[in-house]
Formats: C-alpha cells, structure tokens, sequence
C-alpha cells in the first residue's frame, strides 16, 4: 500500500494556502494564491496546485483539514479547525521553543500564547476593525504607488519616520495622501505606517504577555520593516519562517494528520 | 393623582389584567418547540415570570395619573421610593426586552437621528429612542412624574437622564457613589447618607405622601431578603450539574432588577428555588451533558442569548455564574434596619461597578474557585465601558493565577450592529477547540 499524505488548506481573506505532508511531517509540497472572490474555487485550486507540484494523487492524501475565516464552506475538508489552533501548532513545529506567536493576516491579527505541544493557552484578536492588519497595509501600498513587498526594504532605508496619527484605515489613507502631497519622503511615510501597525498589534502583546520563544506568523511577517519595529519593541529577535504565511496550512496539516491515525490507530 | 385614572388602574389591577391575560394566554395557540436533545427539561417557573414581568408593563400603562410613576436605573436604592408607593419603570430592563427582540438599531437610529452619537450605551439610546418615538414592544410605558438614577454603575446614567429631565421638565434625583478606589471611608458614607436624607422631602412632594418609616424597614426586609434568596437561587449552580445555566439567571434576574422591594420577588424566587432544589436532588442538570463549566463576564448580549445557550449546550458546556448575575446579590447583607441610610449606602455603593479592579478580580477569582469553573467567557460590551475597561487585564491576571483560558467577544448589549457573527464564530470555536484536551 502506498503511505498516505495528509493535507492542510488555510482559506485567509486575502490569500489561500494548501500544504501536503507525509507521514514524517515533512513538506513535499505546497501552494499559495490569491483567494479572490470565490474561497471554493481558492481552496480546490490551491490544494490541486499543490498536489501537482508534489506528484502525490488526491487518493493518496488520506486526510484534509480545513482552517482560516473560509474553512466552513470547504467541502472536501474532512474537518475543520479555527486558524488560531493551526496557527499555534504550526509556528509549534517549526520553531519548538515557540511560547507566543503573532499572526498578521489580511484582516486578522492576533497573538496566541502557544503551551506543550503546540496547544493554544490563549488568544487575543483584533476587535472589528482593519487597522494593524494586512489589509490596511495593502491600502497604503496602493496609495503610495508600491508592492507590498518593497514596503519593507524602502522602510529600511528611511532616515527618519513620519508619525501617523489616525488608526482608522480610510482615515490614515487620506493623511497618507496630504503627507505625500507636503514631499514627505515615501520611505519615511511607510516607516510611520509600519510603526503604526506595531502600535496596534503590541496592545495585544501585552495583554497576552510574552512567553518564551516569539514566532511571527501570516503574510506581514515578510514585512521586514514591521518584523524589525516587533524586535525594537521586544528587545530581541523573533523567528520568521521564510514563507510565513504557510504556517496556517501546515498547522492544519498536521492535525489532518493527527484526525488520521486516531480513526485508524 | 387623578381619582378616575386611580379607579381605573386599580380595576385593571384586580380584575382587567387578570381578565386580559387569561384571555391572552387562552386564545395563544401553544406554540410547541421541538426539544433540544442538549438540554434537561425546561423550568416550570419560566412561565410564572413571563406572567409577573407580563403584568408588570401592562399595568405600567394604567399607572399615570394613578400612582407616582418614576424611570429607575438597574442600581439605584429604589427601596427608598417604595414606601411612596411609587410604580418603577427600569428603563434599562426595557432596553435589554427591547434586545432580545432585537430592536436595538431601530430604537437606537431614532436617537442617532436627532444627534445621539453611535458611540452611547445603547440602553440609552434605545430609551431616548423610545421617548422619541413612543415605539416599544410593551405598548407603551408610563410618563415618569420623578427620575432617580445612581452612578454606581456608570457616569452615562446621570447624563441621560438629565435629557429626560430636561425634556419632561421633571425632578431627577442623582445618588451620587463615590467611586471606591480602595476602601470606602466614613465621609463618602456620610455624604452618600446626606443626600438620601434630602431625598425625602422631593419624594414626599412629588407623591403626596409622607414618608413612612415602618413601611420603609419593611421594605428593606423584604428587598433584603428578596436578594438573599436571588443569591441563594445563583448558588444552586453550584451543583455539578447544575440545575439552571447562567442563561437562564439572565432572564429570571428580571424581578431582582425591577420589582426589588415588592413581595412578589421574593415569592417568585423562593418558588423557583425550591424548583431548582428539587432538581439538585433528583440530578437534574440545565444541560444534559455538562463536561465544562463557565463563567460569563459583563451584561448579556441580548439578542444572541437563546443561540449562545444552544451553541454552548452542544459543546457540553454550561455557565454556571457571571459577574453580571451576582451583583444583585453581592452587597445586600449590608443591609440593616437599626442603620437604614448608612446601610443602604454601602449596599449600593460596593457593587462591582462602583469598585476598583482588585476587587473585580478578587471576585472574579472567588467565583471561579467556588463554582469550579474551567473557562471564562468575556463580553466586551461596546455599550457599557466601565465594564468593559480592565477586562483583557483581568484575563491575563485570572489565566496567570488560576491558568482559566479564556476569549474575549466584542460586541454589544442590545445594538447589533456592532456584532460580527464571523468573528466571533472564529473566537468560540478557537476557545472550543483550546478547552479540549
């Protein structure tokens, strides 16, 4: 009999993630693609991108564990789980000395405190509102006329800092645009809309509080402008995977893996 | 107070809304709702209370004219306006009515029309709304003749109501609390004794009647002794299982809020405590399939009451005490007829509203220890802020101390705008899957 493989797909506002694993929890593949208007089609397409490149058959991946604000309407997940365990889980396994890991999604931030194993302690999220999330720095970004992925390094190379005072997306767009306009330099700006994310985020640092390792999860940990201020602010490194924003889908994996062999011991 | 009006209202008292109501609950097709398989039988006292709280706003309409009629808040010493035989309205119990029907954006857009910000407690805006509009579920309420409000529980109180004084060109009574930082001392006791003691006199005005001393003790016992046995009733969950949930303490709260003092809270509490004490004893639990119990913190969101309580039953868990419910039932042994002022303004100045963090979190901590709680859920109310501050504290400080997980909910009390199904769906479940093992 072939060995089985397990899967993991994190349907996010913004972008959708498959991963496959095998049966010693190592990666053979995985994808990432914009979620778009449909999170069906995101998910089957993701999950199909990942089982190509990984030459596995869908009959092979003997379970699948859907997460992300999507997960409810997956349909060919075997069970579905919050983000915020697979988030835990996932940073768990990559980093084992992970005590606390902050996620910053499209419209999501939170911070977990994460115990043995990888079980979530406890959470905080943001409440209903954009700020300090990925998508208020999309908005920026597109205002100011840049990728989301230059946004770090130009941040890192800014002389000085630009304060913005409005939390408020649609309020910190127009300030953004009025400090373009008075020739502040771009990387200045973005420096003060990195620190502003920070800001937001931090409050819930410190409620949860800072256990052990920090591992930072989601698509803004490839923001090295914000990973930086997070370091500034809590006196020392963080682990940032090279491809954060797997972490979801691997989390997710890895209990698709754990649902398996409890129904099959 | 007009003789015809008082003829009347005592008519529907004796004989109309006993008339009405039998005729209501005759021609009302009994509604069968299909059993929930996650919950024990229902409590046959449910009905008694629709019938009292029924009666209570349905005689509200015949009261003007007839009785002195005053608009009170949730924490006022209304013991102090009974002997005046004043009919109370708690405009706040209206708002949470008003919530579970999920009426709060309509009520509260009339007041947001004429400048109300969105960002008041949405009980005020929902009585400012209804005073603006004349719309509530209850056919109408009573015009107030006296307003009294207390600040124990919040600063908003004393605004609104001096926009309903000022409207109704009314007295307003205030019983300013000092806030209690760390003890209450001598002088706020004698400051807060004070002003009851000028209180008197405008009640006497105002209802034409003098004060009654006799009557007032009385009435202490009786509001004192009604609280007892709420506390008595909230310690029955006590009991693995427990026999009620706290969801169920929302609704029956309702008498200890509005009708404290009068005798047929303290009747309807001992019948349901001797229901709830016979369900301990047969092994009765609330819900069928109690693995977990709860603690809830802050006011009820109203109009998800019945769905969180399905939601919760399914996962085998149970709140078995809040904050919320506990507070009419904390201060009252502080009560004392050989001291009726002084004692009154300790009673209603030590609520949890009206004390420092500490203290909340000693509560918090007590509560937990005694009814074995293994979670704690947190309502951020967007409406109430002073029990909404220090809540993400108190969570870290509890899950520190006593390692009790727990998630926080924003959302609000009766406006439902300010709720996000998604987004708490992601929290409960995040808390669901943390307290398995």
């Amino acid at each position: 009999m072939n060995s089985p493989y397990f899967a993991g797909v994190d349907v996010g506002s913004l972008s959708t993630e498959a991963m496959i694993l095998d049966t010693t929890d190592e990666p053979v593949s995985y994808s990432i693609i914009q979620t778009g208007a449909n999170s069906i089609d995101a998910a089957s397409e993701s999950f199909e991108k990942a089982l190509a490149k990984s030459g596995v058959s869908q009959d092979q991946v003997k379970s699948i564990v859907a997460t992300g604000y999507g997960r409810i309407s997956i349909p060919f997940a075997d069970k579905r789980v919050t983000e915020i365990s697979c988030h835990a889980l996932g940073a768990y396994h990559l980093f084992p000395d992970t005590g606390t890991v902050i996620d910053i999604g499209g419209q999501d931030s939170k911070v977990i405190r994460v115990g043995d194993g990888g079980k979530v302690l406890d959470f905080t999220m943001n409440d209903k509102c954009a700020a300090g999330t990925g998508r208020f720095l999309e908005v920026m970004a597109d205002k100011l006329q840049v990728s989301l992925n230059e946004m770090g390094p130009l941040s890192l190379k800014a002389g000085g800092e630009v304060s913005i005072s409005s939390i408020c997306t649609v309020f910190a767009e127009s300030e953004v645009v009025s400090l373009v306009a008075q020739n502040h330099p771009k990387n200045e700006v973005i420096r003060g809309l990195h620190r502003a994310v920070v800001n937001r985020v931090w409050s819930m640092i410190k409620s949860i509080g800072v256990h052990g390792a920090v591992t930072m999860s989601g698509g803004v940990a490839k923001n090295s402008g914000v990973v930086g201020l997070i370091e500034e602010r809590l006196g020392k490194p963080i682990h940032v995977h090279p491809e954060p924003q797997i972490i979801g889908a691997l989390g997710a994996a890895l209990l698709a893996k754990k649902n398996f062999l409890r129904a099959s011991p | 107070m007009s003789l015809t009006k008082s003829i009347r209202y005592n008519f529907m008292k004796d004989i109309g809304a006993p008339a009405v109501m039998g005729f209501a609950k005759a021609g009302k097709k009994k509604r069968r709702r299909k059993p929930n398989p996650n919950f024990g039988p229902p409590l046959k006292c449910a009905n008694r209370l629709k019938e009292i709280m029924t009666r209570h706003y349905f005689l509200s309409r015949y009261a003007e004219g007839a009785r002195p009629v005053a608009w009170v808040t949730s924490g006022a010493p209304v013991e102090l306006l009974r002997p005046f035989d004043f009919y109370t309205i708690y405009p706040e119990n209206h708002g949470a009515l008003c919530g579970a029907q999920r009426l709060g954006p309509e009520l509260c857009s009339v007041a947001e029309e004429h400048g109300y910000n969105q960002d008041l407690c949405s009980y005020a805006r929902i009585d400012i709304g209804h005073f603006l509009s004349g719309k509530t579920p209850v056919g109408k309420l009573p015009r107030p003749d006296i307003l009294f409000a207390s600040n124990n529980i919040c600063q908003t109180v004393a605004y609104w109501y001096k926009v309903l004084a000022h409207q109704l060109k009314i007295p307003f009574l205030l019983f300013d609390t000092p806030y209690n930082f760390e003890e209450i001392t001598e002088n706020d006791i004698t400051y807060m004794v004070s002003q009851l003691e000028e209180m008197i006199p405008i009640l006497e005005e105002v209802s034409g009647k003098r004060f009654n001393n006799q009557r007032f003790e009385q009435i202490m016992l009786l509001a004192r002794d009604s609280s007892f046995t709420w506390g008595e009733v909230l310690a029955t969950m006590k009991t693995e299982p427990a026999p009620m949930t706290i969801f169920d303490a929302f609704i029956h709260l309702a008498p200890i809020v509005s009708l404290r003092g009068l005798p047929v809270a303290l009747d309807y509490y001992q019948t349901l405590l001797d229901e709830l004490r016979e369900r301990i004893d047969r092994g009765i639990g609330a819900i069928k399939n109690e693995r977990k119990r709860l603690m809830w913190d802050n006011i009820a969101i109203w109009y998800k009451v019945r769905d969180f309580s399905n939601l919760f039953a399914e996962h085998g868990m149970n709140f078995v005490t809040a904050t919320y419910t506990n507070a009419w039932a904390e201060t009252i042994s502080n009560m004392d007829t050989d001291k009726p002022l002084e004692s009154m303004a300790r009673t209603y100045s030590l609520v949890v509203l009206n004390n420092n963090l500490n203290h909340r979190l000693g509560l918090m901590e007590r509560l937990i220890k005694e009814y074995k709680v293994d979670g704690l859920v947190i309502h951020s109310a967007k409406s109430c802020k002073p029990y909404s501050v220090g809540q993400y504290d108190l969570k870290r400080l509890l899950m520190d101390r006593l390692g009790v997980p727990s998630v926080v909910i924003d959302a609000d009390i009766t406006d439902f705008r300010a709720y996000s199904e998604e987004q708490t769906r992601t929290r409960l479940e995040a808390f669901f899957e943390g307290m398995e093992d």
